[in-house]
């Protein structure tokens, strides 16, 4: 691996997305329309809007980073440039860091925006610090990219890709604990919920809404969702192939 | 990037670029490659020719080190294909251009140069190579323009000019010369004659067969096996015809009788 290499290729990714100005203004705006729809829809009921607001904040990234990285892998698969990039002198891991990296810093920004007008503009009511919030934010946007990458390789077309969104990401959704608390479901759905990533996100960022300091229970919510993104990561590296058939 | 030092300093090259022994590649439930044996002399542009679909992309794969399931002895450069060494010597153009297409020109050579020639201190050699990368596929009034918006022919040369960044001892060109009008035809050979005459080996195949006068050797191939390897004079001699062509066409009825009498 070669810390070069990986910058230069974060950089390459992030001069694609420069001159695609829409999807960069759709990744930035549409998170913060989201969240003030929410809050005017639980108008009635701060509380609501501060768990699932919370929630929310930390399931965007882990969404859009999934779609978009889903779909710049594939293309990069289809259009040739990786089975070149794999004949060049390049570290699987330098390609992997360097969308990391991109997608990462791209991730921040959209978070920082959306935590920021949340807290400050639409009165979500977080006891911890917003730093925290921003920190499971990227994980999971980490894990978004991770997973993106990984389901990339399954992937022939992109009308598949945009498929897995509901097969990875829909499931995740519904079992996280977004929609009712993960200890009240069927025991067997909770046991399912106990072993995807995402249900730690959640998790993590209602630590932070709840708690003034750093608990135990948020250092293991971060903890998993990072060890998550690494595995997946992981086998992300194992689907990109030097010899193809 | 002209590595002028580690040229002088590499042993003088003997032996052929590429040498093949029973190369065998299998896809799927297909044998595309059958036993081969051939090599491809250095320094010289060897011309790959056949139909489409005779197998000639799986053989440039299989030099190059992106193709699964090959079987055989495959020496390229002194080292088996496909060895991690190789991958900064070889060039390699495919035969859709592979380049990105939201990006403009210049910026698509400038990643694939820190690719080759990662680290600060080579940033002015990676300007210097990129600068001449495409001067040489003469696209230097649309260095800004992305790459998406060039025509077929364009863009093709913009992968062309990637593979020519690293200065490879070996290119591989799948096709170079497809869609493009007569006049960059004719300019693009004559860069082909200046890179071996640099002393880089060129092996590039076409379905064209009026290609092949300008290659030094060639290396005739139909449904996964090589009919003939010589020089283009040579063949026309040995199969008494004018063109290339015809010497090809010569060849596969000859190839079909002797599966005739076999039977």
């Amino acid at each position: 691996m070669n810390a070069s290499r990986t910058l230069a290729t974060a950089a390459r990714v992030l001069a694609q997305l420069r001159h695609d100005r829409r999807t960069i203004a759709l990744l930035l705006l549409i998170p913060v329309v989201m969240i003030t729809l929410l809050r005017f829809v639980f108008d009635a009921s701060p509380q609501t809007f501060d768990s699932i607001g919370a929630s929310l904040l930390g399931i965007f990234p882990l969404i859009t980073m999934f779609l978009v990285t889903s779909i710049a892998t594939l293309r990069e698969r289809t259009s040739g440039t990786l089975e070149r990039l794999l004949a060049m002198p390049l570290a699987k891991a330098d390609l992997i860091a360097g969308y990391a990296l991109a997608f990462g810093a791209l991730a921040v920004v959209q978070s920082a925006l959306a935590t920021g007008i949340s807290l400050w503009l639409l009165d979500l009511d977080v006891v911890g610090s917003p730093w925290l919030l921003l920190l499971i934010a990227l994980l999971d946007a980490l894990l978004g990219t991770a997973l993106g990458l990984f389901v990339s390789a399954f992937a022939a077309s992109e009308f598949q890709a945009v498929q897995f969104m509901p097969a990875v990401i829909f499931p995740q959704l519904l079992l996280c604990g977004l929609f009712t608390p993960r200890d009240t479901m069927q025991p067997v759905l909770e046991a399912i919920s106990n072993v995807l990533p995402m249900s730690y996100a959640v998790d993590g960022m209602n630590e932070v809404l709840r708690h003034t300091d750093i608990t135990a229970t948020f250092i293991r919510d971060a903890t998993i969702v990072a060890a998550c993104a690494l595995l997946v990561l992981t086998l992300g590296a194992a689907t990109l192939r030097r010899r193809t058939a | 990037m002209m590595n002028y030092s580690a040229e002088q300093a590499a042993p003088p090259p003997h032996g052929p670029a590429v040498t093949a022994r029973d190369l065998t590649v299998v896809r799927g439930p297909r044998t595309v490659l059958r036993g081969l044996r051939f090599a491809v002399p250095r320094g010289r542009i060897t011309g790959l020719l056949g139909p489409s679909g005779c197998g000639k992309t799986t053989l440039m794969r299989a030099v190059v080190g992106t193709q699964a399931n090959v079987t055989g002895t495959l020496e390229v450069l002194g080292r088996p294909a496909g060895d991690a060494a190789l991958r900064p010597r070889i060039g390699y153009v495919t035969q859709a251009p592979s380049v990105y297409t939201d990006l403009t020109v210049r910026q698509n050579l400038d990643y694939f140069a820190h690719v080759l020639r990662p680290g600060r201190d080579h940033r002015e050699a990676r300007h210097d190579a990129v600068t001449r990368a495409i001067a040489d596929v003469d696209l230097t009034s649309h260095e800004n323009a992305l790459a998406g918006n060039l025509s077929g022919g364009q863009s093709s040369r913009v992968s062309l000019a990637v593979a020519l960044l690293g200065t490879p001892e070996l290119l591989v060109l799948d096709e170079p010369t497809v869609g493009l009008d007569p006049v960059l035809r004719r300019d693009l050979w004559n860069l082909f004659h200046t890179l071996a005459d640099r002393g880089t080996t060129l092996l590039i195949s076409s379905h064209v067969m009026d290609e092949a006068e300008r290659c030094h050797r060639l290396l005739l191939m139909r449904a996964g096996r090589i009919l003939a390897e010589d020089t283009p004079d040579a063949l026309r001699a040995r199969t008494a015809t004018a063109t290339a062509e015809e010497a090809f066409l010569h060849l596969v009825d000859e190839a079909d009788s002797r599966q005739e009498t076999l039977r």
